[in-house]
């Protein structure tokens, strides 16, 4: 367990997904608030580095944007439900094309409320994605791919790290024609400055190139023979279209919530034994490889349970999953629903906290 | 180890190597020297199969590296056997932080995980990389960045090691500290290393054997003192040894030392030439001036004023604040706080048409400054920009020499003449002040002696002339007044002679060599002796 401390990129990214799904399923604001809790308070107890906890923010500040501007749209130009009106604004005709959408109208408490609850939904779903980002950065993900996917993981990698060169570029440019005394701001200068960005883009490709060459990237093994490949590759097709299928199906909300469930599962269990099969080709090995051991495992699996509850309830007691707002009354959350829903924060338990102030030997530290 | 056998090469119509025959041993030390566009890079690429299959042309002959054919196999398949650093080695970074930089190779040659560990270790520590280890790599020094590109191919543990001017970024200082790592793995595992280097004051004593190509696509291959004997391209020391007809050539200050009792002693009753007396007024100055960015302070409450006719020198290790000192000055990095004036003005808040009037900067790369597509547009639109007579920019261009034809591109100018450009560029509207960063990279003895001359010349004409540079014997040869800069401090500031002969790092050969006189220059020990002899 030594080296298994901290879970792995993929499992955060599970985990969150998890959550994330779990917050399309339900439209009860209570639930999907607890959720959002869930979320914020492991992210902020694991959270590692300056850098970590402004990717957070950032998630964070948009999400509460978001929430705005839902609001903000449902007042001018959205659906119009009927109930209580809290103000009345003068309403447009729209011509026939536009219909569905309106423009001005009374403003109710219901409708207000869906707008809420959709905002809010959708909060949940970029604070989940943030937590995952910020919890393992997308490159940490990344490197852990399977080496099947290991050429477009490496090219994704080159093209994360364009961006900024590419702004490093930009901002040399801009000061070489400062140095030239040229404007540095204005239609020329972008003229003159995407012609010579464009120019390094290219030549930093083609030494980039050479040097990946050169250090052995895409080094294979001889070929396997046919029969391993036609059973890898389908069966990794095969698992792509059912996780496909079953994610479609359990965002959808139209059907019920097990079945496309098991395709999910049955879809990662097939992708996984092809990777398994096809990583024997690649020779390459990897640096400081994370393990996904039992932490790691108990991490992801705890962010699906929320869905499961869902699944569950959905069947039993659909006013615990689902809220409407007419007729207008407060949403409910049964305690045990809530305490179940507790279990998604157990990475609060098997991830360890970041490194605090201990105190040191000072025998030990006597002699330095 | 290598072997060329009867090898030419073109590009084009012309051949740039011509019929080699080189056998580099098992565990040598070769140095490739050669004037610029000699193809040096071009003969290094070659054994690890860049050159032809990255490059295109022509390649006639053989190449073999431990028996296998470069040309049958790509860069890819001999990886393992290979280590290549390229002249940019901000290019050739893949991965995200210096740890994974450093793993890459390893992991693409599928190293089991505990040896790659392992060697990740050994690597960061012999390129004192331990402190920067989870740094991303874009945001090193150029000097740790380079050390980075040498760490990463030296952990994949290959027989020969491919090295691209591997010292032209790096402090003095730091330049010996990884040449003598190399050295130690030359004797220790057996590396095989090739290294193309323009400053052979710095390789010279590490050479086992010296190829010099002659620029017409020939070479010889020989001990460093015979090459050296006859080698139009010579570090200071070697012109120091033929001056004194010493014999055989001495390649090491070490060797030198020993033989220079007689011209110690020859040089005793003489002093150097004084230099002359500056009085020029003083046109640019900075005070109290601190620059920070991400946290750090770049240059800490600096206060420096340059004047009239007078060429400075600002010198210090990598990081040292050097670049940031300079585009203070040319108004491209705002002060956090003090401020920087040349003549009286903030550069920082002029228009920037007015202040190349007045300061001119001609970065580390000088292509950056360049556009047009020949050297003759680019003169044209540098006089109708800053409104001065047709043909001003290429007069100064022509009175700068090294004549470039004007039809040329100039990305295909040599180094030297590509600065000379950039210069002449710069130059045209009379700047007060002239600030070149790290100007002799990339440039053979010949075009660091025009450069020189042509310092020379613009200070006589009474522009205050700033250089920052790592390279000691340029330094010796051209400044008045060197500022060496630490941590962003002003740890030393006097006269070029006082401040050099007292710190080994910044002491030119001929001051090693003849301490504890101060000669700095072969020309000064040569009209010393000049007006003694006759």
């Amino acid at each position: 367990m030594t080296l298994d401390t901290r879970p792995h990129a993929v499992a955060w990214w599970l985990w969150s997904t998890g959550l994330a799904v779990a917050a399309l399923r339900t439209s009860n604001p209570l639930f999907l608030l607890l959720l959002g809790a869930i979320i914020g308070l492991v992210a902020v107890g694991r959270l590692r580095g300056a850098e970590a906890r402004r990717t957070m923010r950032g998630f964070l500040l948009l999400a509460a944007i978001v929430v705005g501007l839902r609001l903000a749209l449902q007042v001018l130009v959205g659906q119009r439900l009927p109930g209580h009106v809290i103000v009345g604004f003068p309403s447009i005709s729209l011509p026939t094309w536009a219909q569905g959408v309106s423009l001005g109208g009374p403003v109710t408490i219901e409708s207000l409320l869906v707008a809420l609850v959709a905002g809010l939904r959708l909060a949940v779903v970029l604070v989940a994605f943030g937590a995952a980002n910020a919890l393992s950065s997308a490159r940490e993900l990344l490197r852990s791919l399977p080496p099947v996917a290991h050429e477009a993981a490496v090219a994704v990698t080159v093209a994360l790290s364009f961006v900024p060169e590419l702004f490093g570029s930009v901002a040399r440019i801009r000061e070489a024609r400062l140095l030239r005394g040229r404007p540095s701001s204005g239609f020329a200068a972008i003229r003159g400055i995407t012609v010579p960005v464009l120019e390094d883009a290219l030549e930093r490709s083609v030494h980039l190139a050479a040097s990946m060459g050169s250090r052995g990237f895409g080094r294979r093994s001889p070929t396997p023979p046919v029969s391993r490949v036609v059973i890898t590759v389908s069966s990794a097709l095969l698992g792509a279209i059912l996780l496909l299928l079953g994610g479609y199906g359990s965002l959808a909300g139209s059907s019920p919530l097990l079945v496309p469930l098991g395709s999910a599962v049955l879809g990662v269990l097939l992708l996984g034994a092809s990777t398994l099969m096809s990583g024997r080709r690649s020779v390459r090995t990897r640096y400081r490889p994370a393990p996904f051991g039992q932490r790691s495992l108990a991490c992801a699996v705890s962010g699906w349970v929320p869905l499961l509850i869902i699944a569950v309830f959905g069947a039993v007691d659909p006013a615990a999953i689902s809220w409407g707002p007419s007729p207008l009354a407060w949403p409910t959350l049964p305690p045990v629903l809530l305490v179940m829903t507790l279990v998604a924060m157990v990475p609060l338990l098997v991830a360890p906290t970041p490194p605090g102030v201990g105190r040191r030997s000072r025998v030990l530290e006597a002699t330095t | 180890m290598i072997s060329f056998d009867r090898v030419s090469f073109r590009y084009a119509e012309a051949w740039i190597l011509r019929d080699l025959d080189i056998v580099v041993a098992d565990g040598e030390l070769l140095v490739v020297v050669g004037p610029t566009g000699s193809g040096k890079s071009t003969l290094l690429k070659m054994v690890n199969g860049l050159v032809p299959h990255f490059s295109g042309g022509d390649l006639a002959g053989e190449v073999t590296v431990a028996g296998r054919s470069v040309v049958g196999s790509s860069p890819v398949d001999l990886a393992d056997l290979i280590g290549y650093v390229g002249q940019d080695p901000r290019s050739s970074f893949v991965a995200e932080t210096v740890e994974e930089e450093i793993a890459y190779g390893m992991e693409n040659l599928g190293v089991a995980p505990a040896v790659m560990r392992r060697r990740v270790e050994d690597a960061l520590d012999l390129m004192s990389l331990h402190e920067v280890r989870t740094r991303s790599v874009r945001t090193l020094s150029g000097g740790q960045q380079q050390r980075v590109a040498i760490a990463a191919v030296l952990a994949s543990a290959p027989s020969i090691l491919i090295l691209d001017e591997p010292t032209s970024a790096l402090d003095p200082g730091a330049a010996e500290e990884v040449l003598s790592s190399l050295t130690r793995l030359v004797h220790d595992v057996g590396l095989t290393v090739v290294i193309a280097e323009h400053r052979l004051e710095r390789v010279l004593p590490f050479a086992d054997r010296v190829l010099l190509l002659d620029g017409e696509g020939g070479a010889t291959v020989g001990e460093p003192g015979r090459i050296m004997a006859s080698s139009p391209l010579a570090p200071p020391l070697i012109d120091l040894g033929r001056l004194a007809e010493w014999d055989p050539l001495p390649v090491t200050v070490r060797q030198a030392r020993r033989s220079a009792g007689a011209l110690s002693a020859l040089l005793a009753d003489e002093r150097p030439a004084p230099a002359p007396l500056q009085d020029g007024r003083n046109v640019a100055s900075v005070t109290n001036l601190t620059v920070a960015y991400d946290g750090l302070r770049a240059l800490d409450r600096v206060s420096l004023s340059f004047a009239a006719g007078t060429v400075t020198a600002i010198m210090g290790r990598n990081g040292s604040g050097k670049s940031t000192l300079l585009g203070a000055m040319a108004g491209l990095l705002a002060p956090t706080a003090g401020a920087a004036e040349v003549s009286g003005q903030a550069p920082r808040s002029m228009d920037a048409k007015d202040r190349i009037c007045l300061v001119g900067l001609v970065p580390q790369d000088p292509g950056a400054l360049l556009y047009a597509q020949e050297v003759g547009d680019e003169c044209r639109v540098a006089d109708l920009e800053h409104h001065l007579d047709p043909g001003t920019t290429a007069g100064v261009l022509g009175n700068l020499g090294g004549e470039i034809d004007p039809h040329r591109h100039p990305k295909d100018l040599s180094e030297g003449q590509r600065l000379t450009l950039a210069l002449g560029v710069v130059l045209a509207p009379r700047p007060l002040v002239v600030l070149l960063d790290e100007p002799t990279r990339g440039l053979d003895y010949g075009a660091k002696r025009l450069l020189c001359h042509q310092i020379r010349t613009l200070c006589d004409q009474g522009a205050a002339v700033v250089v920052a540079s790592h390279d000691v014997e340029m330094v010796a040869m051209v400044s008045d007044r060197v500022v060496v800069l630490a941590g962003g401090e002003v740890i030393a500031d006097g006269e070029t002679r006082d401040v050099v002969c007292h710190t080994p790092a910044f002491a030119p050969q001929v001051a090693k060599v003849l301490s504890p006189q101060t000669w700095l220059t072969v020309d000064e020990v040569a009209a010393a002796l000049g007006a003694i002899e006759p």
